[in-house]
């Protein structure tokens, strides 16, 4: 709480620090855009595969694209990516700053009155707040077009994609998908926070920085998951 | 992030007083006085383990002491506009140059973050510290290609890009062959009879302490054991300060 309040405080910097938030973005999607989209895509696959077929069994075969449409766009893209995200961008945000930590460099940047927050932390929270909404949007539409695919091949559906998409534009609206790029920004904050102070707060040696890249996967992904809930509680119309 | 005021020039006084810290039940530091004048180079010398670059830690700032103060010209260092009033430098052991950047950038960092130069400018002083220090060919290199002597060397033209009124090293030729030892010995030298800085060197190498020192402390245990002249310290009589002095071993046939 005390870093993310720092960081806040650190705002007033992001223009200066510009340079290291686009480094940190192209590095985050760079990195991650490939492995988005395969997940993505499987995510929209298996959500029609798994609702579709008693959908279809029911008469409701209609229903599918609403379904995988809001499924993904609410909960799965958001939630998922995010994890993706704490697994591959928060563990080696906390490595890189935990060895900066254990070989003193950090200490260095402190000896030259340069603030570890601006010059390491805030740059990597904006990058990942910028970031992950846009993976998430790109997730959403993979996704969607995952469980459509699904949709339309699997013999169990045989549901056209002029029927899935129509069925999803009926059902899902503009502010589910912003309910979703919002969750997915306030991850991006957690995920930022969490890995960058379990990076900063690192002690030991090698074996230290490999409990805090752990700690800052593990405690990323339970908040994303509590606060998942609040947020979906607060959200709910 | 506030820059020093350039206009400051000149080496600066430090004074401990009644210095004391612990870690959990362990005493490090147990009461350390001493004085450290202007332009001069003053070695702390001691075993390992006896708390010198704890002491060092919180000269810079880095520690927080139990009790005592530290007076930078007779100001505390806990005052929030000392950074911005004096500049001081830390030479780490092991150089502590950040691996994610260039020799030249870890070099050029301090005016970069500050902003107290154009690119251009930088680039010039980045060029002159980096040949000062001989290593004119390494400003592309990453760290990682750089030996010890020329990371600390790398380290101490970082440090002087500040310029520096007082700078402090810790076990500036730990690792080091005698050779390089030589050369960072003579920089040390060097640097404060070109730019009058205080330097403060913290060393169990009684070679470049003696080499360098217009005062020598003894350290041991947390406690100062004597300062003096590198010929007085030499003929103290405690035994403790000879042990560490003499320190030998001969091979036996």
């Amino acid at each position: 709480m005390l870093l993310f309040w720092r960081t806040l405080q650190a705002l007033p910097q992001a223009w200066r620090q510009r340079q290291k938030v686009m480094e940190q973005f192209f590095e985050i999607g760079n990195a991650s855009l490939l492995m988005v989209c395969i997940l993505s895509f499987f995510i929209g696959g298996v959500i029609a595969l798994n609702f579709g077929p008693a959908l279809v069994e029911r008469s409701l075969a209609s229903a599918v694209g609403g379904v995988v449409g809001l499924a993904i766009a609410k909960e799965l893209a958001p939630v998922m990516m995010a994890i993706l995200i704490a697994g591959r961008i928060g563990s080696a945000m906390a490595a890189e700053i935990g060895s900066m930590r254990v070989y003193q460099e950090i200490d260095a940047l402190r000896t030259m009155n340069i603030n570890p927050i601006h010059y390491l932390v805030l740059p990597r929270i904006l990058a990942l707040a910028a970031a992950l909404p846009m993976l998430v949007i790109f997730s959403i539409l993979i996704g969607w077009f995952g469980g459509s695919v699904v949709a339309n091949f699997n013999h169990l559906m045989d549901i056209p994609f002029r029927v899935f998409f129509a069925n999803m534009k009926d059902i899902v609206e503009l502010g589910d998908v912003v309910n979703g790029v919002f969750k997915s920004f306030c991850f991006a904050v957690i995920i930022g926070t969490v890995s960058c102070h379990q990076g900063l707060t690192t002690i030991g040696g090698p074996r230290g920085i490999g409990r805090s890249v752990t700690k800052a996967v593990v405690n990323s992904i339970v908040l994303i998951v509590i606060f998942d809930y609040i947020l979906t509680r607060f959200l709910l119309k | 992030m506030k820059s020093p005021n350039p206009t400051i020039s000149g080496g600066v006084g430090l004074i401990v007083r009644g210095l004391r810290k612990s870690f959990g039940d362990q005493e490090v530091i147990r009461g350390i006085d001493f004085e450290v004048r202007p332009g001069e180079i003053f070695v702390i010398m001691g075993p390992s383990g006896s708390g010198k670059s704890v002491l060092l830690k919180h000269l810079i700032g880095l520690e927080t002491p139990d009790a005592g103060e530290i007076l930078i010209n007779h100001e505390p260092i806990t005052t929030p506009e000392i950074a911005a009033k004096y500049r001081m430098a830390l030479v780490f052991q092991s150089g502590a140059l950040l691996n994610s950047l260039t020799v030249g950038e870890n070099v050029g960092l301090y005016l970069t973050e500050h902003r107290l130069n154009t690119a251009e400018e930088i680039e010039k002083i980045v060029a002159e510290k980096l040949a000062d220090v001989g290593l004119k060919d390494a400003i592309h290199k990453m760290p990682g290609e750089l030996s010890g002597g020329m990371k600390k060397r790398a380290a101490i033209a970082r440090a002087l890009v500040i310029r520096p009124q007082l700078i402090l090293y810790d076990e500036p030729t730990s690792e080091l062959d005698p050779i390089s030892s030589v050369v960072i010995g003579n920089e040390i030298l060097g640097l404060n009879r070109r730019i009058g800085v205080t330097s403060l060197v913290v060393s169990h190498d009684r070679d470049l302490a003696f080499g360098v020192a217009d005062r020598i402390a003894v350290m041991s245990e947390g406690k100062i054991l004597t300062i003096s002249t590198p010929a007085e310290v030499k003929n103290f009589k405690d035994p403790l300060v000879q042990n560490f002095l003499n320190a030998d071993f001969k091979r036996e046939n």
